[in-house]
């Protein structure tokens, strides 16, 4: 009989990976419906094709890496990447930048460490930074936040999508971000900054569209955190993190004020980036308390990054930095484990 | 003097990269001396992690030779008995690559084996006895001679000495009680590309 | 209500316990055989005490315990020894082990017993002792003897008793059913357990909150003990139903909130823990006398036709038992021993239900489908989450799966209790718990390995030493001599002045008797030289197997049509090839070369370094008695000429004779010196050689004969096995003719002892 090797236990859960994969899928379905609200089907755009993108080019890795296509792709990770990454990236973005993502996130920072489970760095991540920094004008032209009849129609959009330019100058569209505006404010106070840019002319506290993109992906994230699919504490606690040192450099809106701590809770990429890119288990921490740490160094270098550094926006780049520190914090915070009194962390001196 | 100094470029430059160097030397100086490292000889890490069987199959008479050969530059492949393992685990140690068993030495058995006299035939030559390097052979001349099998360490050195070849190397029987799960082989499906790697790696060695 | 406390992690799975719980514990008809395995419990294995044929009686012991941790096992119904043979036992493994076989008579006839009504009246040794004799090992699964549980060391005074009523597992329901049955044996089992230990302060029976019937009927049976009020208050206590709470360290840390420190028993704490089955069965082993020869078992699952719990006879096969429950073995998907958390899988239906059998588990396929293939680790933590002791079982995975055993037990895994929590919540179908054991296995064979080695070394470097000083002491007595002689020569010298011809002959006589020192450089070289030839053989026969097996794979590669394989499969075997060719080439030239600087040694010389202790002591005695023999000849001259120096010479014949003496006396120190003597008959010239040579020729002559005249195949292979060895004995016996060496003897005598086994093994052949 086959099942001699096979140890305890006989039962299991009725958990499986793809079924996480699946409701984080799930989770991310309000967030896009606000970015289609609010900016248009370019995000749906480039969801779909980064799908597109993402699942090719891991079904060819698997290939060549002499796998079983159908069954590592049926773990639904490469959708998981796909859908951030097409968040991630501004509405109609060209063909060619998502194939290129794609490429960095699935080939690149997955399939070459060995596929899922053994990326140090959150492959959608490493995508977007490989865009970010390699098409820096490509990748800050967001649309400004409209309804979707005002924004562009349907063939301009994918002639932009795929010729590379619209019909109509695609520079009467774009408008700044409310993170790249406060960023760029030298001189005005924030409130009459608020009076003057558009974007936060009919908002209640982060610019229009992104206040509620994000509520939208909050929800989400209490969605998740019901489904127990991961715990609070690294989201939480970089949310956490994050409102108190926007709190304390909040001096009450001077011009050099790097934004209230509402803005920075509720747009750019906050709330996407605290419950779908923190909360990747594979390049987290891996304890409780390490996912604590995990949450404050990634919250800390968001708002260090937007306050004083040269990017309006820092999820990126600070979830990868603490990719990096992840072993390290792992090191250190290993738990107590029943019947140890040592402190925990300190290897044992066996 | 201070005046000098701080308006000669030159001279505060090398005042204080000197100064720095002074005050680096004395903390790594200090540090040297504070948190020395009291370790084994590297001979006696080296022969923990030989296999102690004494089978001379690297060519030294024994493992700590063999142990002080490695100190002195010899290969660290020619352990058959300690095979791979021992070979990563030096490898480990003293920090260069693992080279895979030189089989001139012998090939690395699979089951652990151990002597056994078939005490029948045996003449009471104390051949074996003399060959043994663990004292593992109990016996006197012209009487009967036995292996003590928690002692032998499968070295093979007894089996050639032996006039009337009555000595055979047979592998140990698994016991229940020695018997432990294997690690899950349903590798393949986990990507570790480990497998692949190894498969490799033993082409290249044949090439 | 006592406090009790929440233990980290644990997961929920679905009970399962309704199934076996509708029909009371039941007995079934005696079996056609009874298997008693010789280690059901943790420990040494028990020796059998009666041999195949006895007549045994129920509850007399069949094997008896072997060492402090062991326990003795008893026939669990009367019969006949039918066997005592290895069989196959409930283990993981699969393997088979030693067990007595009995056949029943079907009278199921105790044996004597000798009950005990009050136990009051036995001090704690004899307690002790009396449960040992009944063969209690722990019957909540584990099966470590209770007798040694029941006596803890002097200096640790047990607090706490608790009794584990937990039965966490799904499924198992033996002790739910026992609890709700036999409520009173176990508390009066309680008190027993806690009379032997002392009375302890606290006296807890803990039960999770899904068997009330269970906390009802322990309630009432410890409150009808409270009303003849003996002064021991026993507390039943539930908890919330989690797995793993039934663990004895997580039970501890509900009850007590305090944790048994890692590697430790939870004596060292004060606590200890029995299973209410084992309760019961102390109570009935002292009070009634009975030794464990049943126990309660949970028969389930859904190929099943009756689920119940039985009363079984320990020995009983399980084929018998599932045999009475309707057993349809085409729906079956595995059956278990233990529950499905943490029980195994085992392939045979024909092993018996031992001590520790708590459940027998044979469930459909759909109640327990077929394991799932394994995906990645995405290290989503859940299986942290669930762990009981706090590990961080993705990371022993980790390492588990890179044999990393370093980090392993830094990451504390020998505290895991593969209780299963991690595997039952793996959103990838990890097989966790089996890489946890597999890795404990092999950390345990390491250090196994580790010890051995220690000692393999500690022998090396003893037998070195031995060597070294034995050499030393024989240095050093040489030394002695030399200057001895050398003093001697002087005052021979001096005292015999006016002889100066006999003085200079006697003196060169006296130099010449000096043996040639033996210095270790020579020895050591010599060795090397020796060690070359087996050195090179070894090189090539290692490479002929290379090869072979090359031949061999790609063979296989053909045959299984793996087209990609056999192209570097194939550049191997050329590789091999060459090696072959190279190492025989290298073989021939050192063959070739041997003998010449071999040759060119003066055999003398030769002789002299392989002189063995013995034999350089004989030849001492040899030259000291020759010198002797020359001494009194020229004393006897001396005296007829009645020359000045008699005086001198005979002192000088005294002194010779002295040493002489202490010549033979060494040379049987050397004799008594049985290990490291060599035969000295060996150093006797041979004068039957050409008899040898002549035997040979004839047993050659018989053999060849021989062997074309059989045809049994199977002789003819051990005598063709005998041949090869004969000739390859005969080859040696030759080398060392022509060597002359001292190992003619022992070479003569094996071809002796070969050529008898040959005609032996011939003898049958021509008989017919």
């Amino acid at each position: 009989m086959a099942l001699l090797k096979i140890t305890s236990p006989h039962v299991h859960g009725t958990n499986s990976t793809s079924r996480v994969m699946a409701k984080v899928a799930l989770a991310c379905a309000p967030g896009i419906m606000a970015l289609t609200l609010w900016f248009g089907f370019g995000s749906l755009c480039n969801i779909i094709l980064c799908i597109g993108f993402c699942l090719s080019f891991e079904a060819i890795a698997l290939k060549l890496r002499q796998r079983d296509v159908r069954f590592f792709l049926s773990d639904f990770s490469a959708v998981v990447t796909a859908l951030l990454l097409g968040i991630a990236l501004p509405p109609f973005a060209p063909w060619w930048l998502i194939a290129i993502g794609s490429f960095f996130s699935i080939v690149v920072a997955k399939q070459l460490y060995g596929g899922l489970g053994f990326n140090p760095f959150n492959p959608a991540m490493v995508g977007y930074v490989v865009l970010l920094i390699s098409f820096p004008v490509e990748m800050t032209t967001w649309l400004p936040a409209m309804a979707n009849s005002q924004g562009l129609g349907t063939i301009e959009g994918l002639a932009q999508v795929f010729a590379g330019h619209a019909f109509t100058s695609l520079d009467a569209y774009t408008g700044a971000t409310p993170l790249d505006i406060v960023k760029q404010n030298s001189s005005a106070v924030l409130s009459d900054l608020y009076q003057q840019q558009s974007v936060f002319k009919n908002s209640h506290f982060a610019g229009t569209g992104w206040e509620w993109v994000n509520l939208a992906f909050l929800g989400g994230g209490i969605y998740l955190l019901w489904r127990k699919i991961f715990t609070w504490h690294a989201p939480i606690s970089m949310l956490g993190t994050l409102a108190v040192l926007s709190a304390l450099f909040y001096d009450g809106g001077s011009s050099s004020s790097p934004g209230s701590p509402l803005l920075h809770l509720f747009s750019g990429g906050t709330m996407l980036g605290a419950f779908f890119i923190v909360t990747d288990p594979v390049t987290s921490a891996v304890s409780n308390k390490g996912r604590v740490v995990y949450g404050i160094g990634i919250g800390a270098l968001v708002f260090v990054i937007r306050a004083w550094g040269n990017y309006p926006d820092a999820i990126a780049f600070s979830v990868l930095l603490m990719n990096f520190a992840a072993p390290f914090i792992d090191y250190y915070t290993q738990p107590r484990t029943y019947g140890h009194v040592k402190k925990p962390g300190k290897p044992s001196q066996k | 003097m201070i005046e000098l100094i701080t308006h000669n470029t030159l001279y505060s430059a090398l005042i204080a990269l000197g100064g720095l160097a002074a005050v680096f030397g004395a903390v790594l100086g200090f540090a040297a001396i504070k948190f020395k490292v009291e370790g084994d000889p590297l001979v006696d890490q080296i022969d923990e992690l030989l296999p102690q069987t004494q089978c001379g199959q690297c060519g030294y008479p024994g493992c700590r030779p063999y142990a002080q050969a490695i100190v002195d530059g010899d290969a660290i492949n020619k352990c058959p008995p300690g095979g791979q393992t021992t070979i990563n685990s030096l490898a480990n140690l003293l920090d260069v690559d693992a080279p895979s068993l030189d089989e001139e030495h012998g090939e690395e058995s699979e089951v652990k084996k151990v002597a056994y006299i078939r005490e029948d035939e045996c003449i009471g030559c104390t051949k074996c006895i003399q060959a043994c390097p663990v004292d593992a052979i109990l016996g006197a001349a012209k009487q009967m001679h036995t292996v003590i099998a928690s002692e032998c360490t499968g070295c093979d050195l007894c089996v050639e000495p032996c006039p009337v070849d009555c000595i055979d190397m047979l592998p140990l029987a698994q016991e229940i009680k020695d018997w432990s799960w294997e690690l899950p082989q349903s590798l393949p499906l986990i990507a570790t590309d480990r497998t692949h790697a190894a498969d490799d790696a033993e082409e290249e060695n044949a090439a | 209500m006592r406090q009790i406390w929440d233990i980290p992690g644990g997961i929920h799975p679905p009970e399962n316990k309704t199934q076996s719980t509708g029909d009371a514990i039941a007995n079934i008809p005696l079996p056609a055989e009874i298997v008693l395995p010789l280690n059901q419990h943790i420990g040494a294995p028990a020796i059998p005490c009666v041999a195949v044929g006895d007549k045994v009686l129920k509850g007399q012991v069949v094997a008896e315990a072997q060492g402090l941790v062991s326990a003795p096992i008893h026939a669990s119904t009367s019969g006949t020894i039918s066997a005592i043979e290895q069989r196959f036992i409930p283990h993981p493994s699969g393997m088979m082990s030693d067990c007595i076989v009995i056949t029943p008579d079907g009278e199921d006839q105790w044996t004597t017993l000798h009950p005990v009504p009050d136990y009051k009246a036995l001090d704690h040794a004899e307690l002790v002792a009396l449960i040992r004799q009944a063969g209690i090992a722990g019957m909540g699964g584990a099966g470590f003897p209770t007798a040694v549980k029941l006596n803890p060391r002097a200096d640790r005074k047990v607090h706490t008793l608790i009794l584990n009523g937990t039965e966490c597992e799904p499924y198992i329901t033996a002790d739910d059913m026992l609890m709700r049955e036999r409520a009173d044996e176990v508390v009066a089992g309680t008190l027993l357990l806690a009379h032997i230990l002392g009375t302890p302060e606290t006296i807890l029976i803990g039960i999770e909150d899904n068997k009330p019937e269970a906390i009802a009927a322990m309630q009432a049976a410890v409150d009808k003990h409270a009303q003849q009020s003996r002064g021991i208050a026993i507390d039943v206590v539930s908890f919330p139903t989690k797995y793993p709470s039934g663990g004895e360290k997580q039970l501890i840390q509900i009850l007590t909130g305090k944790e048994v420190p890692s590697g430790q028993i939870p004596a060292t704490i004060g606590i200890v823990v029995q299973n209410v089955g084992t309760a019961v069965a102390t109570y009935r082993a002292v009070t009634f006398g009975e030794p464990l020869v049943s126990r309660i078992t949970t028969v389930v699952g859904e190929t099943l036709k009756q689920q119940r719990n039985i009363e079984v006879l320990i020995g009983t096969p399980v084929d018998h038992v599932l045999t009475l429950h309707g057993y349809q073995a085409e729906k079956k998907s595995r059956l278990i021993i233990g529950g499905p958390m943490m029980g195994f899988t085992v392939e045979h239906t024909n092993i018996p239900v031992v001590k520790t059998t708590n459940c027998i588990l044979v469930p459909s396929n759909e109640e327990i489908p077929p394991t799932q293939p394994a995906q990645a680790c995405i290290r989503c933590g859940m299986c942290a989450e669930a762990c009981p002791a706090n590990l961080l079982p993705q990371q022993l995975f980790w390492y588990s799966q890179a044999e990393d055993t370093e980090k392993l037990e830094q990451h504390n895994l020998f505290d895991c209790i593969e209780c299963g929590a991690c595997s039952y919540v793996c959103p990838s179908n990890i097989p966790l718990v089996q890489y946890y054991r597999a890795s404990k296995g092999t950390i345990r064979q390491q250090e196994l390995a580790k010890k051995q080695s220690d000692r393999a070394r500690q022998r090396f470097e003893f037998r070195q030493e031995r060597i070294a000083k034995a050499e030393a002491e024989k240095e050093a007595k040489r030394l002695a001599r030399k200057k001895a002689a050398e003093e001697a020569k002087k005052k021979l010298a001096a005292q015999a002045g006016n002889e100066p011809e006999k003085n200079a002959a006697t003196s060169s006589a006296a130099g010449s008797t000096t043996p040639v020192p033996k210095t270790p450089e020579q020895a050591s070289t010599g060795a090397t030289d020796t060690n070359q030839l087996p050195k090179l053989e070894r090189a090539l026969s290692s490479a002929k197997s290379r090869e072979e097996r090359a031949q061999q794979q790609l063979a296989e590669a053909k045959a299984n049509g793996e087209d990609a394989r056999i192209e570097p499969l194939s550049a191997r075997l050329k590789q091999a090839e060459l090696k072959v060719k190279e190492a025989e080439e290298k073989l021939k030239a050192y063959q070739q070369g041997e003998n010449l600087p071999s040759s060119a040694v003066p055999e003398k010389l030769q002789q002299k370094l392989s002189l063995s202790p013995r034999q350089k002591a004989e030849k001492n005695i040899e030259t000291l008695q020759k010198r002797i023999a020359t001494a009194e000849e020229k004393l006897a001259e001396a005296e007829q000429a009645n020359a000045s120096t008699t005086d001198a010479l005979r002192q000088g014949v005294e002194k010779l004779n002295q040493k002489l003496a202490e010549a033979q006396r060494e040379l049987e120190a050397t004799a008594e010196d049985g290990i490291t003597a060599e035969k000295g008959a060996a150093a006797v010239d041979a004068p039957t050689m050409s008899a040898a040579e002549i035997a040979i020729a004839k047993a050659q002559a018989k053999a060849a004969a021989q062997a074309s005249m059989s045809d049994d195949e199977k002789n003819q292979a051990q005598i063709a096995s005998l041949q090869k060895r004969l000739d390859k004995a005969r080859e040696r016996l030759a080398k060392a003719e022509a060597e002359n060496n001292d190992n003619i003897d022992a070479f003569r005598i094996g071809v002796e002892k070969l050529e008898a086994k040959l005609a032996e093994a011939q003898q049958p052949q021509t008989t017919p």
